[in-house]
């Protein structure tokens, strides 16, 4: 038996979305950009897909851009926003939390020359909007917040922030790879000027994604080449991946309010269970978080044993601490939110989906209860903790 | 990454596991923000070391190699602990992934700080032993 709980991982591909793949695997190979009938099938295919992602944040078909993926997405709108503001300045203003994709992007620019002011979080890994406000130099031409966070779930108040931004006359970004599909995001709502999908975090494939952008905001291409999404993004469209795209968000997008709050209330279980084994500590915001993201550091023990344990007994999880992932930092999200290192190194990531049922947390619970219990028998740091009484 | 079979089964099954109340020597090595602590005891009679246990915090390969090492330093004398190597605790585990060979230096450094120890209470002098640093590894 195996239990997933590693969902903002990557997702399975719904049934729904194959289905509609499907003859974009096979019979249907060809080019969108021909001149034949089944190119216009194709062609018509993707229109139609385009409608679908537009409708469901709220946006016209005209604003939404087909891409390679959500890191794409993120690259993009950093690389193209600056690029089409060059004679403005060279000044963005990120959040301390973003995705690689977004950070370690800004981090290279930042080495050519770019000025980047990295803007702090609560403990619960808010941005407030009144230092977004303060981070504002004259030659600031992008500020990007990332929606939900990937780690600990937090979502961000890109309301407020887009309102300051507006006022200001600077291009907003938001990475919503983790939101999208699973609360409801409204580009108008929230204001923002650009925003970052990926399909296979919503059930979709992997490797297709898609960027929004309002008319009017100033962002160049980050491929050239063929003339495909309008100019703007070369490169002959991935078909299947599109169509099961759009598929999978319009399915995510019917469901939206039952899963969330069938997801919210297994993460309440599940958090409430694990706070009550002894020096557990829940890692974001107990209310403001993505319904199914569970975020959680057990004192004396570090995050890539007890993942070990877990996987021995069919449990997938995840960490964000410097020995699993192979990375050689901890997390910088945790970090930002002024959690001790010691802390960061035993934080594990729950993450449930569509599959996850009442009875899978119960288990897991048991699981992580045993685990946790003999992982601290092993620990020198639960000694000297006893030790100290 | 992948580990060894052998490796996992020293994680989830580690020997010698526990503290020790009577030990000759005890050795700690490593910090909690870096990711792993090594305590290792050491029962030492007649230049024998007759038993060995440890207690390890940090990640599948810093408890596989303190159960090994723990394993490797048992009825050795104390001469011939001395030349267990981090490379000999890695082989006898058929491997470790690169990102995770530190773990092992830190098992052979907590060996030989357990045996500074243990000189250190006895007033004796062990042949190559150098005093264990003040422990600030980064990855
Ligand atoms: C918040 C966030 N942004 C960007 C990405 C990157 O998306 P992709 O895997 O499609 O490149 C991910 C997921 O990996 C993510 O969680």
């Amino acid at each position: 038996m195996s239990m997933y709980f590693d969902y903002a991982a990557t997702t399975p591909l719904h049934p729904k979305a194959l289905e509609a793949m499907m003859p974009f695997l096979t019979d249907n190979f060809a080019n969108p950009s021909s001149a034949y009938t089944p190119a216009r099938e194709a062609r018509k295919a993707i229109d139609a897909a385009r409608k679908q992602v537009a409708c469901a944040i709220g946006a016209q078909p005209e604003e939404i851009f087909f891409v390679g993926s959500g890191t794409e997405a993120d690259n993009w709108a950093i690389y193209g926003i600056l690029e089409a503001q060059k004679k403005k300045g060279n000044h963005m203003i990120i959040s301390a939390v973003e995705h690689h994709g977004v950070l370690y992007t800004c981090r290279h620019l930042e080495k050519q020359g770019y000025g980047v002011t990295y803007l702090p979080v609560d403990s619960e890994g808010f941005v407030s909007p009144e230092a977004v406000r303060g981070a504002i130099q004259p030659d600031t031409v992008l500020v990007s917040v990332i929606l939900a966070n990937n780690e600990v779930g937090t979502i961000q108040p890109l309301k407020a922030i887009s309102e300051i931004t507006k006022a200001a006359g600077i291009p907003l970004h938001t990475d919503a790879v983790q939101a999208v599909g699973h609360i409801p995001v409204d580009v108008n709502a929230l204001g923002v000027d650009v925003l970052s999908m990926s399909a296979h975090k919503f059930y979709g494939p992997k490797g297709i994604g898609a960027q929004y952008i309002r008319k009017g905001t100033p962002i160049l291409p980050l491929l050239r080449g063929g003339a495909q999404e309008r100019g703007r993004r070369a490169g002959t469209e991935d078909v299947a991946g599109i169509v099961g795209m759009a598929t999978a968000l319009t399915v995510a997008t019917k469901e939206i309010a039952a899963e969330a709050s069938r997801l919210t209330g297994l993460r309440d279980r599940l958090i409430n269970e694990l706070l009550s084994i002894p020096h557990t500590r829940l890692n974001g915001s107990r209310d403001n978080r993505l319904p199914g993201n569970v975020n959680v550091s057990f004192s004396f023990i570090e995050g890539e044993s007890l993942l070990l344990h877990l996987d021995m007994q069919g449990c997938q999880a995840s960490t964000g601490s410097a020995c699993s992932s192979g990375a050689l930092e901890p997390s910088h999200v945790l970090t930002a939110m002024g959690i001790s290192h010691e802390l960061t190194n035993g934080a594990i990531r729950f993450s449930l989906g569509r599959d996850t049922t009442e009875d899978d947390i119960i288990k897991l619970v048991e699981i992580v209860t045993k685990s946790v219990g003999r992982l601290r028998e092993l620990s020198p740091l639960y000694d000297d903790y006893l030790k100290k009484g | 990454m992948e580990y060894t079979e052998k490796v996992m089964e020293h994680f989830m099954n580690p020997k010698n596991v526990g503290e020790m109340e009577d030990a000759s020597g005890i050795g700690t090595v490593g910090n909690a923000s870096c990711g792993d602590i090594m305590r290792v005891f050491l029962k030492i009679e007649n230049d024998v070391i007759i038993d060995a246990s440890f207690k390890t915090f940090g990640c599948g390969a810093a408890v596989a190699t303190s159960s090994m090492a723990t394993e490797m330093v048992k009825g050795k004398t104390i001469q011939e602990a001395m030349l267990i190597t981090n490379k000999a605790v890695m082989e006898a585990l058929d491997g470790l992934p690169p990102v995770k060979a530190h773990c092992s230096t830190l098992a052979e450094e907590a060996l030989q700080a357990a045996l500074w120890d243990y000189a250190q209470k006895n007033d004796i002098v062990i042949p190559g032993l150098e005093e264990p640093k003040e422990h600030d590894h980064h990855h």
